[in-house]
């Protein structure tokens, strides 16, 4: 009887986490094959965890008001890559470049949360989709600003960003000067592994900051709102309101998280760095556990360490075994729509289950009742 | 100016219409301090539009508001919307919890209401960045729990409980609040077991020790009788009765709740079938209907008879139809002319030439943008392959506008519905007009079984009679069976010859239309859950 539960209690752990567990089976498997040391894999691991978490984490405010995955993010992104071009042509580097570049953000990140905010508003239920249609519409503009009133309108100074013809601004911009300025304060190296704790300080400051935020009024109401719009709204919460800022708060995150990710890289491929990062952002948010309603601080940080220990080792794997370094670069933009496919189902398939549950009480609650005749 | 001889509430000549169908007529009530008032009468007597009044809900002024006056104190007050009555100390607990599922008991009490605490970060960006007070909380939440005198567990998160302590968590919300004078409790026992019932019947009367009026709406008349210090029942829109509870009994409640001032007559002409085929037989049937749930239902259906089944609201009368037809979670089984329906599957109930007009005629009933021929011949298009021409040996089928027009005309003159013409859009019909085309989408069918469900609800006195009769001859020219659902039992006696009442989810008991009103409306409150 006592082996049934714990079957039982195994077999549901495995039921709610299979998309991490199938993840950490992917990775047992193509560590030893490809081949790589430890000590070269832990280190790629911290630099990439330092890049993401924040942009990450920038998702988990719209999940708590019940707005779903927050595709839409991307617009925070093209925030801080417009912020960074700026900064760049100004010429002001380092430290004090990232801050401003952050600071410059803010304003146009609140706009266009505001924006999709207010679109979401109308779109009640199709959050998902018609925040992933916006971010697409938004990169039109986005292109517009950058490739036609860069240097035409807003002024560019400098050649080296921007496009021979005079306007425009060139595919890549450099960020050499600023290239892990964040990173590199303060690290430490720990057997060979370079720490930056600077990063993690930030991005410290910011899982207090979400776990300070659920206790506030604002927060309580968000996930009022994310539970129930109705009754929220019967109990005199603003839900429009209440919606948009969680948005804007999401955007303006994940420009500041853009920030951090370019600096990190050291350049910004200038027209498709925003594209696919709420993509990326997404499926390693899911491969941790969560889920379109649920996500917590937990799972961005395991999320982020199994994806990207899957990124790493799955092109080498491939190559190793196909003896073409192609097919990893395929596997990871199947595995990240994959992922976010699997997600999606998996969260309609458990609210269908809930629902046919009251009618398996129904059935129960007759046969019981046979049973006493 | 307060004046101390006025009761606590009162409401005068208060009169109601939704689009021209007077649903209040002259209503006068009065509530003292710590009174106890029950509330009744069947559905459609208007005691929630009594209630919604009251409470100020933006239906009553999106419908053109109500005449009359309601005073508090002997003020009058006028209540533009329920956070206007909130603050004036009316507390409501609806049918529909208003609960938050992940959330405690706690935080659900004093939703929207935290007691907060400032922070450096507040003081930047402004009051909803407080931080909440969880010992302030905790300590007003068990303060109202206290006052409810039901012990609930208030760090259990809502999805958890179990329904009756839901409730129970909507009680206390009311009580939480400072300012409550009358607490308006809108059939609270329903969903609670007997015990939790109790439970909250001792909690009614300590709260009314305490000064906070109580107006207690219920089907279960013994718990009026228990608790209330004065009953009002209504019928139609009028207040048929208004008297001390100690000074009338179950019997008299329940025979004012159904008797009409004039009594129709039931039809005389009644057949009895009892000897015709079974040509329908139920058994054991559940349906998960949200609401309206159906448990262990056995009926079986005589060929050619009209069958009524009637029940208070939310009893599962409604559940039944739809969950043979395919529309909700059913099981159990259903035989039909000899054959087994496989339930789950609308599709193999239309096949077995059964056809079903639904309450829920927007909704489910009607393609609204579509015209009058397209809504009457769709389904008999899409199920029986009627109205088409076939070419190619069937392999291309083109629809046969002409013979579509030609029914459509036939329904719309038998049926007398007003239209400019079998053009016209089906959302610019009348109510009344848009359940008879409903009809003609069925007749056109030609079942041999028919279920019609509230065909009169919404409709004006003229319409319903003509829907009435419509039906009336559908089964008599036709020899269909037809099994008819009404929440108005006068309805459903000038129509059926036998009516099944439904209470509780489960039959009650079957008897001919012939009985007297009072006989039904001890059945309707008999299982009552």
């Amino acid at each position: 009887m006592k082996n049934k539960i714990t079957a039982g209690k195994i077999l549901s752990f495995v039921r709610d986490n299979s998309v991490p567990l199938m993840f950490v089976l992917i990775c047992a498997v193509c560590i030893p094959i490809s081949g790589f040391s430890w000590g070269y894999l832990i280190n790629e691991i911290v630099t990439r965890m330092g890049r993401n978490i924040f942009l990450i984490l920038a998702l988990l405010i719209p999940i708590m008001s019940g707005m779903g995955l927050n595709f839409g993010m991307t617009l925070g992104a093209m925030a801080g890559e417009i912020a960074l071009i700026l900064v760049s042509d100004w010429q002001i580097w380092g430290i004090p470049g990232v801050v401003l570049a952050m600071i410059i953000s803010i304003p146009i990140s609140v706009l266009l949360g505001a924006f999709c905010g207010k679109i979401l508003n109308m779109a009640k239920g199709r959050e998902m989709i018609t925040s992933y249609i916006i971010s697409f519409f938004m990169n039109g503009i986005y292109q517009l600003i950058v490739l036609y009133m860069m240097g035409s309108i807003i002024p560019i100074k400098h050649f080296s960003i921007k496009l021979p013809r005079g306007y425009g601004i060139r595919n890549t911009v450099s960020l050499l000067n600023m290239r892990q300025c964040l990173d590199n304060l303060l690290a430490v190296r720990v057997s060979g592994v370079k720490i930056p704790v600077l990063t993690f300080l930030i991005i410290g400051v910011l899982c207090l900051f979400i776990v300070w935020f659920r206790k506030t009024k604002l927060g309580q109401d968000m996930r009022a709102v994310g539970q129930d719009m109705n009754v929220a709204r019967d109990a005199g919460i603003n839900v429009e309101r209440t919606r948009i800022i969680s948005i804007v708060m999401s955007t303006v995150l994940a420009g500041f998280g853009m920030v951090i990710y370019l600096q990190n890289m050291g350049n910004i491929a200038t027209y498709s760095s925003h594209s696919q990062i709420g993509m990326f952002c997404i499926a390693a948010l899911l491969v941790g556990g969560a889920s379109v309603d649920k996500a917590s601080i937990g799972n961005v940080f395991l999320g982020v360490i199994l994806f990207h220990t899957m990124f790493i080792v799955a092109p080498k794997a491939g190559a190793e075994i196909t003896g073409d370094s192609m097919i990893g670069e395929y596997f990871r933009v199947f595995v990240s729509y994959a992922v976010i496919t699997v997600a999606l189902i998996m969260y309609e398939t458990k609210k269908r289950k809930h629902k046919s549950q009251n009618a398996q009480q129904l059935q129960l609650a007759q046969e019981e009742a046979d049973k006493h005749e | 100016m307060a004046n101390n001889n006025a009761p606590l509430l009162e409401m005068r000549n208060i009169k109601k219409a939704f689009f021209g169908n007077q649903v209040l007529t002259d209503i006068n009530l009065s509530l003292a301090e710590g009174e106890v008032l029950g509330l009744c009468g069947e559905n459609g007597a208007g005691k929630s539009t009594l209630m919604k009044i009251l409470f100020g809900m933006d239906v009553i002024r999106d419908t053109g508001g109500y005449e009359g006056d309601i005073l508090i104190n002997g003020e009058k007050v006028t209540f533009n919307t329920p956070f206007d009555a909130l603050a004036a100390g009316i507390g409501m607990v609806h049918q529909e919890f208003s609960l938050i599922p992940g959330f405690t008991a706690t935080e659900n009490i004093l939703l929207n209401r935290e007691p907060k605490k400032k922070n450096v970060i507040s003081e930047v960006f402004g009051d909803r960045l407080d931080t909440l007070n969880y010992h302030v909380m905790t300590e007003r939440a068990e303060a109202a729990i206290d006052k409810m005198g039901f012990r609930i567990d208030k760090d259990m998160v809502i999805s958890e409980m179990p329904v009756g302590h839901k409730q129970f968590t909507e009680i206390a919300r009311e009580l939480s609040k400072d300012q409550l004078k009358i607490l308006i409790l809108d059939e609270p026992t329903a969903v609670l077991t007997e015990k939790e019932a109790e439970a909250l019947l001792a909690s009614i009367r300590s709260m009314s020790e305490k000064g906070i009026a109580v107006i207690f709406i219920t089907h279960r008349l013994h718990e009026i009788l228990a608790v209330c210090d004065r009953v009002v029942v209504m019928r139609d829109g009028y207040v048929v009765s208004d008297e001390p509870a100690a000074e009338t009994t179950v019997n008299e409640i329940s025979s004012r709740m159904v008797g009409r001032a004039v009594e129709t007559t039931a039809k005389s002409d009644i057949r009895d079938k009892s000897d015709a085929k079974t040509i329908m037989s139920i058994k054991r049937l559940w349906v998960d209907m949200p609401g309206e749930i159906v448990r262990d239902v056995s009926l079986d259906i005589k060929e050619g008879e009209i069958l009524g089944i009637g029940g208070l609201a939310g009893q599962g009368k409604l559940g039944i139809p739809n969950g043979i037809m395919g529309l909700y979670e059913a099981g159990g089984s259903v035989e039909f002319d000899g054959a087994k329906i496989p339930l789950n599957s609308p599709r193999k109930c239309l096949d077995a030439s059964l056809a079903f007009v639904s309450e829920d005629r927007r909704g489910v009933g009607l393609l609204l943008d579509e015209t009058l021929e397209w809504n009457v011949a769709f389904p008999a298009m899409q199920v029986q392959n009627k109205f088409l021409k076939n070419y190619l040996g069937g392999f291309v089928k083109w629809r046969d506008e002409k013979s579509i027009r030609e029914v459509t005309e036939r329904y719309i003159d038998e049926l007398a519905i007003k239209c400019t013409g079998s053009k016209q859009k089906a959302k610019e019909l009348s109510g009344g007009n848009q359940q008879k085309v409903c009809l003609a989408k069925a007749f056109a069918l030609e079942p041999k079984f028919l279920f019609v469900s509230e065909p009169t609800r919404g409709i004006d006195v003229g319409a319903k009679s003509l829907v009435l009769e419509a039906l009336r001859k559908f089964n008599r020219e036709s020899g269909v069976t037809v099994v008819m659902i009404s929440s108005e039992l006068e309805e459903l006696r000038s129509i059926c010859d036998r009516i099944a009442i439904i209470s509780g989810g489960k039959v009650a008991g079957i008897l001919p239309a012939s009985k007297p009103s009072e006989e039904f409306g001890m059945l309707m409150v008999s299982m009552v859950k």
